[in-house]
């Protein structure tokens, strides 16, 4: 299963795939990064519902975007993290970069 | 029990997933938990990277990934035939990266590290490198 974008009132969500590593990643950061140049993305929301695998590739597209968005004024959001998913935030450092919200608040957050 | 097993394949990113599966399957006789094995999949996934982005850098070649399993201690060698590392000292700090053009994220090793009990690494310029890791696999009763 690969992964996906949905595009919305500024906002890009990428449903992660279910394994996020090098070979994926390099597509899917081409691909988020047209669409977020195209449609001047301020959020960019990681859902990492169906994703059960990912290694230090996936922290390298993380920490790039946000450092783009950053500048920009733009931010990124990850959520639906699996106990693994959270694992790799944790010990990477990368849940001080990006703002991990639970899944109820993200949603509400998207419908304001 | 013991058991062994050679493997190798194309370094292209296609196969990172498929040493991940591999390695799985390799396992999963020894009735490792499910944090075990992607534990082991995660070091296996940054080993293969570290082989077909730095190994080789976009020219072709191979990987062999070797694995035994005497009763519960996991050993896994990754090998590339690459261009060898520089500086394995310097490789292995976390956040150190020779690419960070393509946004690596230089803890390939740490999380190797994190992940496995031991980690070794031995390169030769213009030869390659190989990374063998060893984990200790819990009893299951």
């Amino acid at each position: 299963m690969e992964y996906k974008f949905e595009m919305g009132q500024g906002k890009l969500r990428v449903v992660v795939p279910k394994e996020l590593d090098h070979h994926l990643a390099t597509q899917l950061k081409e691909e988020a990064d047209l669409l977020i140049e195209t449609y001047h993305v301020k959020t960019l929301i990681f859902d990492f519902t169906n994703t059960e695998f990912m290694d230090s590739s996936g922290i390298g597209v993380l920490i790039g975007r946000s450092r783009n968005l950053s500048f920009s004024g733009g931010q990124v959001v990850a959520t639906n993290l699996s106990p693994r998913v959270e694992q790799i935030f944790r010990i990477s450092g990368l849940q001080r970069l990006i703002t991990v919200v639970p899944s109820d608040q993200e949603n509400q957050k998207s419908e304001v | 029990m013991e058991n062994h097993m050679t493997v190798t394949f194309d370094a292209i990113s296609e196969n990172e997933a498929f040493a991940r599966m591999v390695v799985s399957a390799f396992m999963v006789g020894a009735n490792p938990t499910v944090g075990e094995m992607d534990d082991v999949k995660t070091a296996v996934s940054e080993a293969v990277t570290n082989a077909v982005i730095h190994g080789y850098d976009k020219k072709t070649g191979n990987v062999m990934m070797r694995c035994s399993m005497k009763e519960n201690l996991l050993t896994i060698c990754v090998q590339d035939f690459g261009k060898g590392i520089l500086d394995i000292k310097k490789a292995r700090e976390p956040f150190y990266t020779t690419k960070p053009e393509l946004e690596r994220s230089g803890m390939g090793f740490a999380f190797m590290e994190t992940f496995m009990d031991s980690v070794d690494v031995m390169s030769v310029l213009g030869v390659g490198t190989t990374v063998t890791m060893t984990k200790c696999l819990q009893d299951q009763v």
